[in-house]
């Protein structure tokens, strides 16, 4: 994808630019985000190794397996044709849970395992069953508790409050949660 | 208002502290793990650097020239019906597209309107919730080789725009 949207936008923006008599400010932005790129990433450092480091410790733990259990209620109403009993079941919520508390390294793996049991149950090998597809749609809503990378940008620009966006974070993920699955379970009964 | 902040505020100690306790509690070796999460953070850093470098320089590119301006103005409309500041546009587009050109074009608009302007805070709350969709959806459509998503990519992309939409009723509520 950045194979072509990368290269098109500089060219478009130079040719603009020096069509526009932007040319210098072109010239001397190129070097002042580079310089921007290098801070943000220096200040990305601290925030980043500390939060991995965390969450580390966190996947040591069998934290992610007992949070699992909240999820019980829901799992129902989201996944029907899965039954409390199955692997997959404990696959799901895993993966749903190191997703909220933002353990992507743990996250991951763990949703492949679960769409790889899913779709041997799976009639039509080359169509998501409904289980996967909501299981996707879930993923990518990112419900996530704390938002690490966005917050060490904040403070990395000069934030008098890095933190402020967190619940706000919250709500709308949880909005667009709710949208998702909403919107998957009305699609579900057409496509 | 301070409620919601005082929230906020605890968000991080209090995830801290649980986790240090269960790791207590069921005997790990708590610093020697943390120094290994801690080194991989090092690496996940090194291993964007280069994306960063390139994608600042050329949304740096988009902004001096005028361009990103152009176009702001001439999609305006469409967007002014959904609410959304024309200043988000940017992140809203590439938000599910890419993760690291949002990290860039997201402190991009921080920098710009400043970081805790209500532009500055709707662009991190748009960036905290929602997702890097298309390669979510890539990664584990792939996984299992299956060809037809059926109706995922939509009804994941209404989640994203719910996402967006919320972030800015969100912070005119509260400003």
């Amino acid at each position: 994808m950045l194979n072509i949207i990368w290269p098109v936008f500089i060219i478009i923006s130079f040719i603009y630019a020096i069509l526009n008599g932007r040319a210098s400010e072109v010239n001397n932005s190129v070097f002042e985000s580079t310089k921007s790129a290098v801070e943000l990433s220096i200040s990305l450092l601290g925030t980043i190794c500390l939060w991995n480091g965390i969450m580390q410790i966190a996947s040591k733990t069998s934290i992610v397996k007992h949070l699992s259990k909240i999820l019980n209620p829901i799992m129902k109403k989201l996944f029907p044709d899965i039954k409390k009993e199955e692997k997959v079941h404990e696959e799901i919520t895993m993966n749903i849970i190191a997703n909220i508390m933002g353990l992507g390294n743990a996250a991951t793996p763990l949703g492949l395992k679960a769409m790889k049991s899913m779709q041997k149950k799976n009639n039509d090998k080359n169509k998501l069953s409904n289980s996967m597809a909501i299981f996707i749609v879930l993923n990518t809503a990112s419900i996530q508790l704390i938002p690490t990378t966005v917050i060490a940008i904040r403070s990395s620009l000069g934030s008098t409050n890095p933190t402020a966006m967190i619940v706000p974070v919250w709500i709308a993920t949880i909005c667009a949660a709710i949208a998702a699955v909403l919107s998957a379970k009305l699609l579900m009964k057409k496509f | 208002m301070t409620a919601i902040n005082y929230l906020s505020n605890l968000a991080i100690p209090f995830t801290i502290l649980l986790i240090l306790t269960y790791g207590l509690v069921e005997k790990n070796k708590v610093f020697d793990t943390f120094l290994d999460g801690a080194k991989e953070g090092i690496e996940i850093v090194v291993k964007i650097f280069p994306t960063l470098i390139g994608l600042f320089v050329a949304i740096g590119a988009l902004r001096c020239s005028g361009i990103l301006d152009f176009v702001i103005k001439l999609i305006c409309p469409i967007i002014n019906f959904l609410k959304i500041p024309t200043e988000i546009m940017p992140l809203a587009i590439l938000r599910p597209i890419s993760g690291s050109a949002s990290i860039a074009i997201g402190s991009d608009i921080m920098t710009q309107y400043g970081v805790d302007s209500k532009i500055g805070l709707i662009a991190s709350t748009i960036m905290g919730s929602t997702e890097t969709t298309l390669y979510t959806i890539a990664v584990y459509t792939s996984v299992v080789g299956v060809k037809k998503i059926r109706f995922v990519l939509a009804a994941a992309l209404i989640g994203d725009l719910v996402g967006m939409v919320s972030s800015v009723i969100i912070w005119n509520f509260m400003s």
